[in-house]
């Protein structure tokens, strides 16, 4: 596996990286695989309130469609504008390239982030069925 | 477990290929490139694609022209040994059993070349469901399943590989390999030879990408050395492996139809954007009565192209509007590598849409603008037909 130790992960395929108040998520290398060639990502507005579990964005490849989710309570704070014109980025780069970043709203629910480690055996058991 | 084609051992240990259920058969998907690689290999030199999933049913006796020209609405009588037409296979209500590549291999022997998803059916609607058969079994009795008269309808799907080699490279790379017989080939025609890599093969000038190039029907035994050798033409640089997703996108952006999506049971050929393959002056066929009856009170439905003015994929399904009206639903739509932009096509009720109009696709979370515009979207610049 290769999900960066330094990165909290959600059961729908997302990583999240906490910087201050701030969460940016991203898609995992799993969920861009699976996805293959993005060619299209519908970015949320610039200071959207968005309850954890809420979809916020929506990843276009050629062959299928999947939602983005909030994975913490927050206000979305930055949106990566560059995914417009280069969305395969997702696909190249996935750990480097969010896709927007959430003012997080209430601390305590980091915790319920995955580990990279309880994300890889998500994976593992995912490849197991 | 899918059913598999004599290729997969060749290709389930190639780098990246991801396998996926299509039909009932395990077939790649895409290889490591992905699919917008592979699409524009093809666009740009040449791709490779195992469509052996696809159905062969051959059709022998004297009665065997007879009976396709009426199965059918393209004019199979016509053509001479050596030459292929493209058709679709109507019910007698003007619906789509099936579309088709009709080959004559000799006068009295015809090879339908039929979606893996219909095989089994087109041959139960062949040998023995359609009108015609229905009205022969009655008149002659016994003639059996499939073998009335001086019939012999065989299914050669199991023992038939086929490989696609397509794009503007193609002719020129199988040049160099098989010798001048590629040149000796038409599009829409093709030859029985044992000149390709050593093998018996029917080469054909025909395919699904809106490119020049071929289909390549082999024995199943032999498929893996055809395909291997192709691979290594171009010094293995220029050749891509494709899978089933650049297949669908090169045939979208070609404005080629797919059964299930463009055509059906209940879309009639008409409608589906297919008049030039439906000849009404011919002599009697399945469906001539309904289709002539749908032409003269106008055809219900057509199918037309747009280009998305807001951005995303427009997917099969969704509906599509002219103010609050719903006027139709989209069969298939893209991403075009091509045009580097997302378009879609649309079985529309007739008469509404002209082009230039802006329409509104809804994704089912919101309505997007796309403008309607001509197709097909991507025209080979070498390509006539």
């Amino acid at each position: 596996m290769n999900n960066p130790k330094e990165l909290k992960y959600t059961e729908d395929h997302e990583w999240v990286r906490i910087e201050g108040d701030l969460a940016y998520v991203g898609i995992t290398d799993h969920a861009q695989d699976a996805l293959g060639d993005i060619v299209f990502v519908e970015l949320p507005e610039a200071g959207r309130e968005l309850e954890r579990g809420e979809e916020a964005s929506n990843i276009e490849s050629v062959k299928a469609a999947a939602p983005v989710y909030a994975p913490l309570t927050g206000s979305i704070a930055v949106v990566n504008k560059g995914l417009d014109e280069t969305p395969e980025l997702l696909n190249q780069k996935p750990y480097d390239t969010f896709v927007f970043a959430l003012k997080i709203k209430d601390a305590n629910e980091i915790k319920n982030l995955l580990s990279s480690d309880d994300y890889d055996k998500i994976l593992a058991a995912e490849k197991e069925r | 477990m899918g059913k598999r084609t004599p290729l997969y051992d060749v290709y389930k240990d190639y780098p990246g290929v991801k396998l996926v259920d299509f039909a009932g058969w395990e077939l790649p998907l895409h290889f490591e490139t992905g699919i917008i690689a592979e699409h524009m290999c093809v666009r740009r030199a040449a791709g490779l694609f195992d469509v052996s999933h696809m159905g062969e049913i051959e059709i022998e006796g004297p009665d065997a022209v007879a009976l396709v020209d009426w199965l059918v609405t393209n004019d199979v009588a016509s053509i001479n040994v050596g030459q292929a037409v493209y058709t679709p296979m109507c019910y007698p209500h003007a619906g789509v059993v099936d579309d088709l590549l009709v080959y004559r291999l000799a006068e009295t022997r015809l090879m339908l070349v039929v979606n893996a998803a219909n095989t089994e059916k087109d041959l139960r609607w062949i040998s023995r469901e359609n009108p015609w058969m229905q009205s022969r079994n009655e008149v002659g009795g016994t003639g059996g399943e499939g073998n009335v008269a001086d019939l012999r309808i065989t299914d050669r799907s199991d023992d038939t590989a086929l490989i696609a080699f397509q794009g503007p490279r193609a002719s020129e790379l199988l040049r160099q390999a098989v010798g001048s017989v590629v040149d000796s080939i038409s599009a829409f025609e093709f030859v029985e030879t044992s000149e390709v890599f050593g093998r018996a093969v029917i080469l054909s000038r025909t395919g699904y990408t809106g490119e020049d190039g071929f289909e390549i029907f082999a024995q199943s035994q032999d498929a893996a050395h055809i395909w291997t050798s192709l691979m290594e033409l171009g010094g293995g640089r220029e050749v891509l492996p494709c899978g089933l997703g650049a297949r669908d996108t090169l045939r979208i952006e070609a404005r080629l139809p797919l059964y299930g999506q463009e055509l059906s049971s209940e879309i009639s050929p008409l409608e589906g954007g297919l008049k030039p393959f439906v000849k009404l002056e011919k002599s009697d066929f399945c469906g001539k009565a309904a289709l002539l009856e749908m032409k003269n009170k106008g055809v219900p439905r057509s199918l037309r192209g747009f280009r998305m003015i807001d951005k995303g994929v427009p997917r099969p399904g969704y509906s599509v509007y002219v103010g609050s009206k719903k006027i139709g639903t989209v069969t298939s739509g893209l991403r075009s590598p091509m045009l580097d932009a997302f378009v879609g096509l649309v079985l529309a009720d007739s008469g509404v849409l002209e082009k230039g109009m802006t329409i509104e696709i809804d994704d089912g979370r919101k309505r997007k603008r796309a403008e309607v515009v001509a197709t097909p979207f991507y025209r080979s610049r070498g390509r006539k037909g």
